[in-house]
């Protein structure tokens, strides 16, 4: 597969923060239109390894591909058109004294897109959000409808790429699951790529083809989804944390 | 005798529309048993725990009854109340990185808890802190007592809020999230380490979890609360006949490892007048 035809490609790329090198060698392709997950346990590298494609660990030595293009040093424009993030927590992610509106118009005036009032009333339908949320805060909302608003954020530019920092692990369950098919039709219905970095593994079995298993800083394994379903993981670590999770 | 009986607890906090229960006429007994607590945010799982403690302050009101080993805790003065906890009742809070003191040793801690309930020889409190760290599977407590929390992992965090909870000897152990902060690879080794712990010293334990899979494996019984009221009660091995629909909705969001199912189910919220 070569790097100009995947969504995201990375060839052994390490990534430092002030100097300390926390992942090493990863070499991985995301092919367009897959939905591909980094599973680790915290401290593993898994968000690191987002931060550095789109540009928010800057100190990266080796390649990264973005739909073609060499990854950058720095978030850009051309960047965060291509590539959009979901964080972890909705709680800390939305502006508290913005409004959903302004949250959502902000990304369009930062790139000089028009209509405005007919992108931000459409994104609120796409991601499931009755259109009277437009002009509240965040804390007038729940866990669930924030974190529809920060992916109706990321959604704004219409990136092909989207990464997703644990989208689900500070919601509920019944959220989780909302969420969680909200993810899935939105892929489907635009054809985005996702890389989606997780610890719980059922999630990546729901709304993955592949997943990376990372550990200290490297990628141990690559497999297919379908491994979670017959434990047919070769390394020892992976191995561990499907027993963990409690798979057979 | 039942070890601790509740009886139409309710806790209540004042909005602007008036006071709202949030946890809202529950009973239940337990005896030297797994109980565990089963919700989702706002259903008042924690509210139970704190309020079984006497650790809700106003404008929080609490009511109903609860009985401890045959003594009613809501007519103590605060002065017997502070005997019960720790030394009778403890609990073990969500995450170690918040809950233990950044500017004392683990050992300090430790042996802090034991100091306020008994009086010991200088030695022998410091035997039993090793003992106890030993106990909740820490290689080397004699390196380990001289660190501060910041120099601990997660796991070994929270084994450390262990030792601190079970060394004055409780009969009763809340457990409030006692993983949720921690990695899948160490809440085994955790969980498994409290119940072994539970079941060698014969006490009871609540352990109170938005994790329903999690819970039905290591307890006996199950209470699922929402809105404040337990909609179902059920023994852990019977789970899966689970009758309420709140539950079976509960359970059906789950993604499986094994998970085949194009779009998960998602409960209607407006039918329980929920939060």
């Amino acid at each position: 597969m070569g790097r100009y035809m995947s969504a995201i490609s990375l060839n052994n790329v390490d990534v430092a923060y002030d100097g300390v090198r926390v992942v090493e060698g990863i070499t991985f392709n995301v092919a367009r239109g897959e939905s591909f997950a980094l599973v680790g346990e915290s401290g593993s590298g898994k968000s690191t390894v987002l931060k550095a494609i789109c540009g928010l660990a800057p100190e990266w030595t080796g390649e990264i591909f973005l739909l073609g293009e060499p990854g950058s040093h720095r978030p850009n424009l051309s960047l965060a058109r291509r590539c959009q993030m979901v964080f972890q927590d909705p709680y800390g992610s939305l502006h508290p004294r913005k409004t959903v509106d302004a949250v959502l118009s902000e990304p369009l005036a930062i790139h000089g897109i028009g209509g405005q009032d007919e992108r931000v009333e459409q994104a609120l339908a796409d991601v499931g959000l009755d259109r009277r949320f437009r002009f509240r805060y965040p804390h007038q909302m729940s866990g669930g409808q924030r974190q529809r608003v920060a992916i109706a954020r990321a959604l704004m530019l219409e990136p092909e790429v989207m990464l997703l920092d644990e989208p689900t692990s500070a919601l509920d369950v019944s959220v989780q699951a909302e969420i969680l098919n909200l993810l899935k039709r939105l892929r489907a219905e635009r054809g985005l790529t996702y890389l989606l970095v997780t610890h719980n593994l059922p999630i990546v079995s729901f709304l993955c083809d592949r997943m990376a298993v990372m550990s200290k800083g490297r990628v141990v394994e690559i497999a297919s989804s379908t491994a979670l379903h017959d434990g047919s993981f070769t390394h020892p670590y992976s191995q561990a944390l499907y027993a963990a999770s409690g798979g057979a | 005798m039942n070890l601790l009986s509740v009886e139409n607890l309710c806790v209540s906090f004042p909005t602007p529309q008036g006071r709202v229960n949030v946890v809202d006429g529950l009973s239940f007994d337990l005896g030297q048993e797994r109980l565990g607590i089963v919700g989702e945010s706002g259903s008042g799982k924690s509210m139970t725990g704190r309020a079984i403690l006497r650790l809700i302050r106003p404008p929080g009101q609490v009511e109903g009854r609860v009985n401890f080993e045959g003594v009613d805790l809501f007519s103590l003065s605060e002065r017997q109340m502070r005997t019960y906890r720790g030394a009778r009742i403890s609990m073990i809070m969500q995450d170690p990185r918040y809950s233990l003191n950044p500017v004392m040793t683990v050992g300090t801690q430790i042996e802090e808890a034991l100091r306020v309930h008994e009086r010991l020889p200088k030695r022998a409190m410091k035997a039993r802190v090793r003992e106890m760290l030993e106990a909740v599977r820490i290689n080397d407590p004699d390196r380990v007592a001289q660190l501060y929390a910041h120099e601990v992992s997660g796991g070994m965090g929270q084994r450390v809020m262990i030792a601190m909870m079970l060394i004055p000897r409780p009969k009763l152990l809340i457990a409030d999230e006692p993983t949720s902060a921690l990695d899948v690879s160490v809440q085994g080794d955790v969980l498994r380490l409290i119940d072994d712990l539970v079941r060698d010293h014969g006490m009871g334990l609540i352990l109170i979890s938005h994790d329903l899979p999690l819970v039905a494996r290591y307890c006996d019984r199950i209470l699922v609360m929402n809105a404040g009221r337990v909609v179902e009660s059920c023994d852990a091995s019977e789970l899966h006949n689970a009758t309420h629909p709140y539950t079976k909705g509960l359970l059906a969001a789950v993604p499986q490892m094994h998970e085949t199912r194009e779009e998960l189910p998602v409960m209607d919220r407006t039918l329980w007048a929920g939060t």
